[in-house]
């Protein structure tokens, strides 16, 4: 059993303040990310409850004891950094014994707890080399061999696959995946890649200015954002957001007017808004198609095709760019005038400050309630 | 410029400022093998038969080992004294800094900058009522203290360039600070902890001023011995080179011996 519990956690550097008072349970054997922008305060975080960073303020539990001043050493987590931070004096057997060794394991055991781990991520032919005769994966490999030997209560990385080429880093996030199962620990885990986020997590932590904006299933934050920050960050292509008005109250849902004129019916809850309420409206680009007798007139200004999808970038009224995502097949090219039609039900509504209005029904994959796939 | 030009223009610079530096320790090595009446000849004289007669005399009128073991104690000593204790501070002000850390440093550079002679009253008086006069323990004190500032500098430097995550993840993996340094940091950092000792044994070799001021004889190490060809029966020059020449010369050859070492350390952090 490993849970970590964040209470008003705040961290100051001098008169700045960086972390904001965060919240945050981490259950037994829960995979949890953070993601943000640069900057956000995620890394500062994650070596806050690493012990790397003093906490200025709030309660850090592990396991229910509280930690703050306990130091990094005896606070039994082990640590994967972007850089590998492989010690480069030590062999790739050291390197992975070297808890072990501090913490006066025997030499057999060590040995033992070394080959076991090394046969896990395939490390046997390469214990006796040195970091610097290692490629980039298989650093990274030895970072995690490293802090699989410690048997830790909770796993922490920190940006473990930034450094990695893309076709390595999305290996290594499926491998990952396999290792949670496997090991069936509890793991926090950083990253600004929102795909990492959405694959690997039970629950992402959207973090902005030290700030969290929120904690769900990458599901739930996909379709159910809390606010415009959420909204435009998880997602790729981003949302597409267009400003409108509300023009009346219906029983299933509220109806708005796009600065065009053309009014649909966005299935939410209506009790945080009013008729002439300016609002912002979040549509998917999944949510997007184009048809002949679509509400919303464009032009077609950039054409994306991956094979399988298209991404039509299609300049509408105004100055105003809106993503639509079609089909691999699809004809429009450059240039070309279109039509847009709205899947009224994939329509997110933001009030004027920010804050989502909440959707009449809950996404059909997402459990009432529910913050993560285990967690449940 | 063409690149064969520029070179042969490098060539002939760094080889011309290497002969004028070492003109004069050629010119000392030579005098110390004339007689006493070629050393001071006008026009001075290139081709002689060498003799052994300078080395012989000085052998006589003074003990060049006693001076040469002083010499190795105390700079030796001096150079472990000033390592073990600037490494624990450098560790920290490399990576524990704080808004002072900074001054701190300029601080300590700032007493190089003081001319010694400012404080050798004081110094000597302390020395003096403190019974450290003329003793290698008094030399030791004087040359670590002396030696201190840079040699924290230099470890500092070097401490800089550890990537601190990898302390990090000794910390991790459950490193007390004393591991940390000496299992992580230190070996890591060996380099530079060499051409740093290096430095300082130079330094505290070739140190004057404090020798010749606070010691006399039981203490004094080969700068004491130099100077003491120098004055008592007038300037003897063919002895005075014989004498300098077995003064620097172990250095030398240990310089020269280390000196991959010592240009690496120094070029640690430019050229990498």
């Amino acid at each position: 059993m490993a849970t970590v519990t964040l209470r008003n956690i705040r961290k100051k550097y001098g008169e700045v303040e960086v972390i904001k008072g965060v919240d945050l349970d981490v259950a037994d054997r829960e995979f949890v990310v953070f993601v943000g922008p640069s900057g956000c305060g995620k890394s500062t975080l994650l070596r806050m409850i690493a012990g790397l960073e003093s906490i200025t303020d709030g309660d850090l539990m592990i396991d229910g004891t509280k930690a703050n001043d306990i130091g990094p050493a005896d606070r039994g987590l082990a640590m994967v950094f972007q850089s590998y931070a492989l010690y480069p004096h030590m062999t790739v057997a050291d390197n992975m014994a070297f808890s072990l060794r501090l913490a006066g394991v025997s030499k057999e055991e060590r040995m033992r707890k070394v080959t076991e781990a090394a046969n896990v991520l395939h490390l046997g032919p390469l214990l006796e080399r040195r970091p610097k005769e290692l490629s980039g994966g298989q650093r990274q490999r030895v970072a995690i061999g490293r802090a699989i030997v410690r048997q830790p209560k909770v796993f922490l990385f920190d940006e473990p696959l930034s450094n990695l080429d893309a076709a390595l880093r999305v290996q290594m996030r499926i491998e990952l995946a396999k290792l949670h199962e496997k090991l069936e620990a509890t793991m926090i885990y950083v990253t600004h890649d929102q795909i990492e986020a959405m694959t690997m997590a039970d629950k992402i932590v959207v973090l902005q200015g030290g700030v969290v904006e929120q904690v769900g299933s990458p599901l739930e934050l996909y379709h159910h954002p809390r606010n415009l920050f959420v909204a435009g960050f998880i997602g790729s292509p981003k949302m597409n957001l267009m400003p409108g008005r509300v023009i009346g109250r219906a029983e299933d849902g509220i109806t708005v007017e796009l600065a065009n004129g053309i009014p649909f019916s966005v299935p939410v809850r209506g009790e945080r808004v009013n008729p002439g309420d300016e609002v912002t409206v979040g549509i998917r680009p999944e949510h997007l198609s184009l048809s002949p007798d679509g509400e919303i007139a464009g032009t077609v200004l950039v054409t994306e095709r991956l094979g399988g999808l298209t991404f039509l970038h299609i300049q509408v009224q105004g100055d105003v760019v809106m993503i639509v995502q079609a089909d691999g097949d699809e004809a429009a090219s450059m240039h070309d005038h279109v039509r847009l039609s709205v899947n009224p039900k994939g329509c997110h509504l933001f009030a004027r400050d920010g804050q989502a209005v909440e959707h009449v029904n809950r996404h059909h994959l997402i459990e009432p309630g529910a913050a993560g796939r285990r967690s449940a | 410029m063409s690149s064969a030009k520029s070179g042969v223009l490098s060539f002939v610079l760094g080889w011309g400022a290497a002969l004028l530096l070492f003109f004069p320790i050629l010119w000392m090595l030579l005098t110390g093998f004339k007689t006493e009446v070629e050393a001071i000849a006008t026009p001075p004289t290139l081709f002689f038969s060498p003799t052994m007669e300078n080395y012989q005399a000085v052998f006589q009128r003074a003990d060049y080992l006693s001076f040469a073991i002083n010499s190795v104690v105390v700079s030796v000593v001096a150079t472990a004294l000033a390592i073990l204790i600037a490494v624990p501070a450098a560790y920290v002000m490399a990576f524990f800094p704080t808004k002072r850390t900074r001054g701190t440093l300029l601080w300590m550079l700032s007493t190089k900058m003081m001319p010694p002679v400012g404080v050798l009253v004081p110094m000597y008086l302390l020395f003096r009522d403190f019974g450290l006069l003329d003793t290698l323990t008094g030399l030791v004190i004087i040359y670590t203290l002396m030696n201190l500032p840079i040699v924290i500098w230099m470890l500092y430097t070097f401490f800089k360039e550890v990537p601190p995550e990898i302390l990090e993840a000794g910390r991790m993996d459950g490193a007390r600070a004393k591991q940390e340094v000496t299992l992580l940091l230190l070996p890591l950092a060996l380099p530079g902890i060499a051409s740093t000792s290096l430095l300082s044994i130079i330094l505290c070799w070739n140190e004057a001023f404090w020798s010749l001021n606070l010691s006399a004889h039981n203490a004094a190490p080969l700068t004491a011995f130099i100077a003491s060809f120098s004055s008592p029966e007038g300037l003897f020059w063919a002895k005075l080179s014989a004498a300098s020449t077995l003064a620097i010369a172990p250095i030398l050859v240990f310089g020269w011996m280390s000196q991959r070492q010592l240009v690496r350390g120094l070029t640690f952090g430019a050229v990498k």
